[in-house]
């Protein structure tokens, strides 16, 4: 199966010259959820900032659907990649404004029909679609940011810890969201996540990076059982 | 017209009341009298030297001794605009470019509609006050832009994120950096002659012109200072924010 993304000896520099990715070769399938995990500053975030570019990857380092992603019209990458981030930045007004946020930028309004059915993908109760978004609670705006994302129709969403600040039941309603979007639309996911639960739940792969280069990548299974880098041990045991 | 007293004399009286307030303030210890000393020395000097010069250049009558002026004009307030908005990539090429903007179309258009001639006795004035005012907007829209742009890190990314264009992403930004800048002035074209005489017409009328005549200068003013900092203020956010992106809508990373 061809992938929907590919990395090639995908390298990143800082303007001071230090190195933050390495040499990183990566095959994502579509339809998948990619767990990327590892220690603090190992360049998880900054491999996700790389694939919607809002980190410049080199030319011919980061593909989509078989094409080089520099060479693509910018805005239309972001737009088919979707991005949440840790905290969820939403902006002043509605639930419904920021939902119509992406299609409102190329001029387009959103149906009533529509908002409701990206709040229900984001398992969020039309209710709140009027409410402001100051009144919301952290998962709640979280998963507005979630539907926010997906009123742009990505096929690809990258996750950056998105649940990490959440409680149990909230980080819950953002995994099965997650995981239905993947079995329904085929959504690629690529997911940095601190939690072994989290991965163990939803990750069909895994990679594990260590100062901005794969110290270890596979399928879940693979990489969760049998030889593994002892990274993994200590991520399993909640010391990542 | 204002008696027999000559000009120092004048002068040392409205002193006096100097004089009582650093009293006051050293009594207070507030520590101000350091600062007003200085400040009533520099307006002494200041105004002074620019009086002697100003002077010289109403007699030489030339035109482009009036484009020096204004030119050294702009410079200064570039230089200060561009202090006051440190941090911001550029910051005194994007002052002095807003601040140029501002003064070139309102003189320009002042001088095409023949609002006022050609001559250094009104266009000096006319530009000094133009150029002040377009440099506290300059400066204003600057300090404020690169702040929220820090402060607001994460909002402008979560709108590059969704597809927004860079001038997209910082709409919200633009719209109230220029808002702060703007509203000092707008509030005081609101309320002038209501609260307190304004400037020109106040130093018109002290010096004996008629006062219907002082009112129309003062319109004319009012409204060519609001045009002056709209199209400074802008120019200004619009020069800012693009030295914080790049051509891939990127937003670049600067220390603070």
């Amino acid at each position: 199966m061809d992938p929907k993304i590919e990395l090639r000896h995908l390298n990143l520099q800082l303007a001071s010259g230090a190195d933050i990715l390495r040499d990183i070769t990566l095959h994502v399938p579509p339809g998948s959820i990619t767990a990327i995990i590892g220690p603090s500053g190992s360049g998880k975030s900054s491999l996700l900032r790389c694939i919607n570019r809002l980190w410049e990857p080199p030319p011919a380092s980061v593909y989509l659907d078989g094409s080089d992603i520099t060479a693509m019209d910018v805005l239309d990458l972001r737009r088919r990649v979707g991005m949440l981030f840790q905290t969820p930045a939403l902006f002043e007004g509605t639930v419904s404004d920021n939902i119509g946020y992406g299609p409102g930028l190329r001029g387009q309004a959103m149906r009533p029909g529509q908002v409701d059915k990206l709040l229900g993908m984001a398992s969020l109760d039309d209710a709140l679609v009027d409410k402001p978004v100051d009144q919301l609670s952290g998962g709640q705006a979280q998963r507005v940011a979630l539907a926010r994302t997906l009123a742009n129709q990505p096929d690809v969403l990258l996750l950056d810890e998105p649940t990490s600040a959440l409680d149990p039941a909230a980080t819950l309603k953002i995994e099965r969201s997650i995981l239905h979007l993947r079995d329904t639309l085929g959504l690629t996911v690529l997911w940095v996540s601190h939690a072994f639960e989290q991965v163990e739940r939803t990750a069909d792969q895994i990679i594990l990076l260590v100062d901005g280069e794969v110290a270890e990548a596979g399928t879940t299974q693979q990489v969760l059982s049998g030889n593994h880098h002892p990274l993994i041990d200590d991520f399993a045991a909640g010391r990542l | 017209m204002f008696g027999s007293l000559t000009w120092l004399t004048r002068i040392l009286g409205a002193l006096v009341l100097v004089v009582v307030a650093a009293l006051i303030s050293k009594r207070q210890k507030v520590d101000l009298e350091k600062d007003m000393l200085t400040a009533v020395v520099r307006a002494f000097v200041q105004l002074i030297a620019i009086g002697y010069v100003l002077e010289f250049i109403f007699a030489a009558e030339g035109p482009l001794w009036i484009l020096l002026v204004v030119a050294v004009m702009v410079g200064i307030a570039g230089y200060t605009a561009g202090q006051r908005g440190q941090g911001v990539p550029r910051s005194l090429v994007v002052a002095t470019a807003a601040v140029s903007c501002g003064a070139f179309f309102t003189v320009g258009a002042l001088l095409l509609l023949q609002v006022f001639p050609y001559q250094p006795r009104y266009i000096i004035p006319i530009a000094g006050m133009i150029v002040g005012n377009s440099m506290v907007v300059c400066g204003l829209v600057m300090a404020r832009l690169r702040d929220d742009i820090h402060l607001q890190k994460p909002l402008i990314e979560a709108a590059l994120a969704l597809g927004a264009s860079q001038r997209q992403a910082m709409s919200g930004q633009l719209k109230r950096a220029m808002r702060a800048a703007m509203t000092p002035i707008v509030d005081s074209t609101k309320t002038v002659g209501l609260i307190s005489l304004p400037g020109a017409m106040t130093g018109m009328i002290l010096a004996g012109a008629p006062v219907l005549e002082a009112v129309q200068v003062q319109i004319i003013v009012m409204y060519m200072l609001i045009g002056a900092a709209a199209i400074s203020g802008l120019t200004a956010a619009y020069l800012t924010y693009r030295q914080f992106f790049n051509r891939a809508h990127q937003l670049i990373e600067i220390k603070p």
